[in-house]
């Protein structure tokens, strides 16, 4: 049994499908990423599989004992949080809300959570700083701790990398390698950046409006589409090098 | 300075101006560190404008004013916050557009029963004499509920304005609680603006939250000054607004002005030491 299965999938706006036809699963302990161009679906099929948009066509199923709101998850930065005053930990404490139900507070057992968290990411010294003065990359690693007291079993990444530098991205990509072997948590992310996302995955999911690829990361570095991506994401990078 | 005290408590409409004042100011600023962190400010000054043209409409027809306003408020609220939802209208011109169109409502009305009089005046900018007995139930009713439903959902509260989606995704209902906040705006801009004013009334609800964000750096600190900052000028300024015979909405936002540039100062002073 999958974690989350896919069937026949199609989802879209107001009558305009956007991405069609999605047949996939992911397992426990997996690491999908979602690769494909601006426009071609990945955060329409993320906000599907957290269950905030509805499907037009196809079902999404949720099983191996994971429910839909209790996948962790790390959407993209917002403009309101750019000035937004709260401490670190009162950021990853909220990540806890969706085991409390319509209970008030947050226990004992909520606040040791989060701390342990804290402690895995290597931010609990950060705790006390307010979440508006972190750098890029310490803000990452503070909603990732949220993600992850939200979650035992699956992370779902949206575009975690976007304006960090080379650096601090190693050190995420690193990261998350490391939560997905030593901690069994399946990992799911949608990246821009396809050759790390072929070095780390185990699986690939190409969209471009339609499922062009679904497979394990091996095949897909072997298959016709993969290589035409890999090698056109090369040519970008040296162009971009060339100019810059 | 004991006697005037004394003197400005024997006044039953004293009275009722600082309990209405003070547990409105209370609300207000609860609800305005959402607000304005969540980037809607403008609502509550299109709501305010709402109010005055319901009142307008309520005094025409001789209906209770609170009666009329307070539905037609809740109603335009929650109008807004699904406008702001709908990225295809932009959300900063239906406010305009939403209090403006209100405005002239509300001014037609009174022009064409009452003509132009101290009415108009007292809805725009306020009377420290508007408060009734009713209005001090009613506002103390509110102020239980909002502080109740506050300190219950807080936790929630403070994640669906900082991460609406990911409030969403771990199964937070977050339409359910922005349009619980818009209603008790609503509700606590109708009850303050017969004393604030209809022109002066939305300060009562940014002054406070941009206030306590100059030197706070937790969303617990910066609730619990707010509501400090909030009470504590308008204590001053119904104080000043009674020494001095100056307008009360008018002295409530000098005050909340002084708090504002005080903690700045402090803010700024403050950051320079840390680095």
């Amino acid at each position: 049994m999958a974690l989350i299965r896919c069937e026949d999938v199609s989802i879209g706006y107001e009558g305009q499908t956007v991405v069609r036809d999605l047949d996939f699963s992911i397992g426990a302990g997996d690491y999908l990423c979602i690769v494909g161009e601006n426009g071609s679906g990945k955060s329409t099929l993320v906000k599907s599989l957290l269950g905030l948009k509805n499907v037009e066509k196809g079902r999404i199923i949720y099983g191996d004992g994971l429910k839909k709101n209790e996948i962790g998850y790390l959407p993209q930065q917002t403009d309101t949080q750019k000035d937004f005053p709260a401490s670190v930990y009162e950021v990853v404490l909220s990540g806890r809300l969706n085991s409390r139900g319509l209970k008030p507070f947050y226990t004992n057992a909520d606040k040791k959570a989060a701390e342990e968290k804290l402690e895995l990411l290597g931010i609990r010294d950060l705790a006390k700083q307010c979440y508006r003065e972190l750098s890029g990359g310490q803000k990452q690693r503070a909603l990732l701790a949220r993600a992850l007291c939200a979650t035992k079993t699956m992370l779902l990444l949206d575009e975690p990398v976007t304006g960090l530098d080379p650096i601090v991205t190693a050190e995420f990509y690193q990261l998350i390698r490391r939560i997905n072997r030593e901690s069994g948590i399946a990992v799911v992310m949608v990246s821009h950046d396809i050759e790390s996302a072929v070095e780390d995955a185990s699986h690939i999911l190409h969209l471009q409006e339609k499922m062009l690829f679904f497979g394990t990361a091996e095949k897909y570095r072997k298959s016709r589409i993969g290589r035409r991506f890999l090698e056109g994401a090369d040519k970008a990078e040296n162009g971009g090098e060339r100019h810059a | 300075m004991l006697e005037n005290v004394i003197e400005m408590f024997s006044y039953p409409f004293m009275v009722r101006a600082f309990i209405v004042g003070a547990l409105v100011a209370l609300c207000s600023s609860l609800l305005g560190v959402s607000l304005v962190l969540k980037r809607y400010s403008m609502i509550g000054d299109g709501l305010s404008h709402v109010g005055f043209g319901a009142l307008a409409v309520a005094a025409a027809l001789n209906a209770a004013p609170l009666a009329v306003a307070i539905p037609v408020v809740i109603v335009a609220a929650v109008l807004l916050l699904r406008i702001r939802g709908n990225s295809r209208i932009k959300g900063d011109a239906a406010i305009a557009l939403i209090s403006t169109s209100s405005l002239a409502v509300g001014v037609m009305v009174i022009s064409m029963t009452t003509g132009m009089n101290t009415d108009v005046y007292n809805y725009m900018f306020g009377s420290i004499l508007a408060m009734s007995e009713g209005d001090v139930r009613l506002s103390v009713a509110l102020a239980v509920i909002v502080l109740a439903l506050y300190v219950f959902f807080y936790h929630k509260i403070f994640a669906i304005t900082f991460d609406e989606t990911f409030a969403q995704a771990t199964g937070v209902k977050a339409d359910l609680y922005n349009t619980l906040i818009a209603i008790l705006t609503a509700v606590t801009i109708v009850l303050g603006m017969r004393m604030m004013g209809a022109l002066l009334i939305s300060s009562l609800i940014i002054f406070p939250a941009l206030t306590s964000m100059r030197v706070c750096r937790t969303f617990k600190s910066v609730i619990i000054n707010s509501a400090v900052i909030s009470v504590v000028c308008l204590v001053i300024g119904i104080t000043v607004s009674y020494v001095w015979a100056t307008p009360a909405g008018a002295s409530v936002v000098m005050a909340n002005i002084a708090a504002l540039l005080l903690y700045t100062i402090f803010g700024t002073v403050k950051n320079r030491g840390t680095k």
